[in-house]
């Protein structure tokens, strides 16, 4: 597929990060982790190098314990179709803090760049609305980019669904640390919780 | 044998109120299902406590992501599901290792003791060894009295020690569900 007007993953990343206040980010598997990671460590971080599907429900269960904390959770096509159910439960729960942002490269782009379901036919924003959650848009350019990151710190507008469709050239990879316990805990001692 | 209640007014048991005041003195705040019959009078309960949040799941490995959120985000959790659920969470289910988080499930058994319908024994019977594969630790109540200790000890150990418990509620104590009277 050949598009002149894709998106810069990394450009979105970093765009939806830069005044990220308190926010939480969840990175589903796959290259949205890197962007993540790409954009600058954070103790608020939380990065998938696996469980596919599940990063949404990750944060759901966040944004359902930290109702007053912004939420995004930044995944790419294919992690979200295999959670697409996630989508129905979502938009049941309403949580006003939590957006949802797909990078959209219509490839699986971690496995050689087969096509994706979204290249095709799947429409995620329509399916995102259908499933409940009424703001669900399409990104286009940098300035929607920009203002959905303002948006995000609304946490009582939510739950709010974004695709960007973005350049499916494979970048380098940034690697974050992928120590699942370190994450977690990481993240909940900037919460105020303490280990066991 | 006896008949499985179909709904919690038909036949309330006492069990499902032992469970509940377990998930209550852990301060259990977010609870994930897919609705199971045995489960239904938990359900209810859960549904109407203000402390706690009911997330109905489109399919159980939901369940396991939404938990791994939730302690993430200072809370505690249970996944309540029945036995065919468990091997939807399979893949899923790595989280409770790599995250060590506190992870509790109840699942309601199936495919055992007087069961009617076939397409319910194969994951019953691999239910047990699916959990103790993943690293699961397994605990069984199957009669009335011995429910709310079995549950305590779980969620102890989920919550107190992080180790990843599920407790299976045999069909003998919820009753094979009954398709011709």
């Amino acid at each position: 597929m050949s598009n002149t007007n894709l998106l810069e993953r990394r450009a979105v990343v970093a765009s939806l990060l830069k005044d990220r206040k308190r926010t939480i980010a969840v990175g589903g598997l796959g290259a949205s982790t890197y962007d993540i990671a790409a954009a600058g460590d954070h103790d608020r971080n939380f990065y998938l190098w696996g469980a596919m599907g599940g990063a949404v429900m990750i944060g759901l269960g966040i944004a359902l314990a930290q109702p007053k904390l912004p939420v995004v959770v930044i995944t790419g096509d294919g992690e979200m179709l295999m959670g697409m159910g996630s989508l129905a439960t979502v938009g049941l729960q309403k949580p006003g803090n939590l957006s949802i942002v797909v990078l959209d490269n219509e490839v699986y782009g971690e496995t050689g760049g087969q096509a994706s379901h979204t290249a095709a036919t799947a429409d995620l924003v329509g399916i995102a609305r259908c499933c409940g959650i009424a703001d669900a848009r399409a990104l286009a350019t940098m300035a929607e980019v920009e203002a959905f990151a303002l948006l995000m710190q609304d946490v009582s507008s939510g739950p709010r669904f974004a695709s960007v469709k973005i350049d499916s050239a494979n970048l380098e990879r940034v690697l974050s640390n992928r120590d699942g316990a370190f994450i977690v805990s990481r993240i909940r001692g900037a919460l105020g919780f303490q280990p066991i | 044998m006896h008949a499985r209640a179909d709904t919690p007014s038909e036949n309330a048991q006492s069990w499902p109120e032992d469970i509940f005041g377990v998930l209550q003195r852990f301060d259990v705040r977010q609870v994930p299902y897919v609705p199971d019959a045995g489960h239904s009078q938990l359900i209810e309960r859960v549904l109407g406590a203000p402390s706690m949040r009911a997330v109905p799941l489109t399919t159980e490995e939901e369940g396991v992501a939404l938990l791994a959120g939730a302690w993430a985000g200072g809370q505690r959790g249970v996944l309540l599901m029945q036995s065919s659920g468990v091997g939807n969470c399979i893949n899923m289910l790595s989280l409770t290792q790599i995250f060590r988080f506190p992870f509790l499930t109840l699942v309601t058994m199936r495919g055992e003791w007087g069961e009617f319908n076939p397409w319910q024994v194969p994951m019953g019977s691999s239910t047990a060894g699916v959990f103790e594969l993943s690293g699961i630790k397994v605990l069984r109540a199957s009669s009335p009295d011995e429910v709310r200790e079995v549950v305590e000890a779980g969620a102890g150990q989920a919550y107190n020690a992080c180790t990843p418990t599920a407790v299976l509620l045999s069909q003998r104590l919820i009753g094979a569900k009954v398709f011709t009277k």
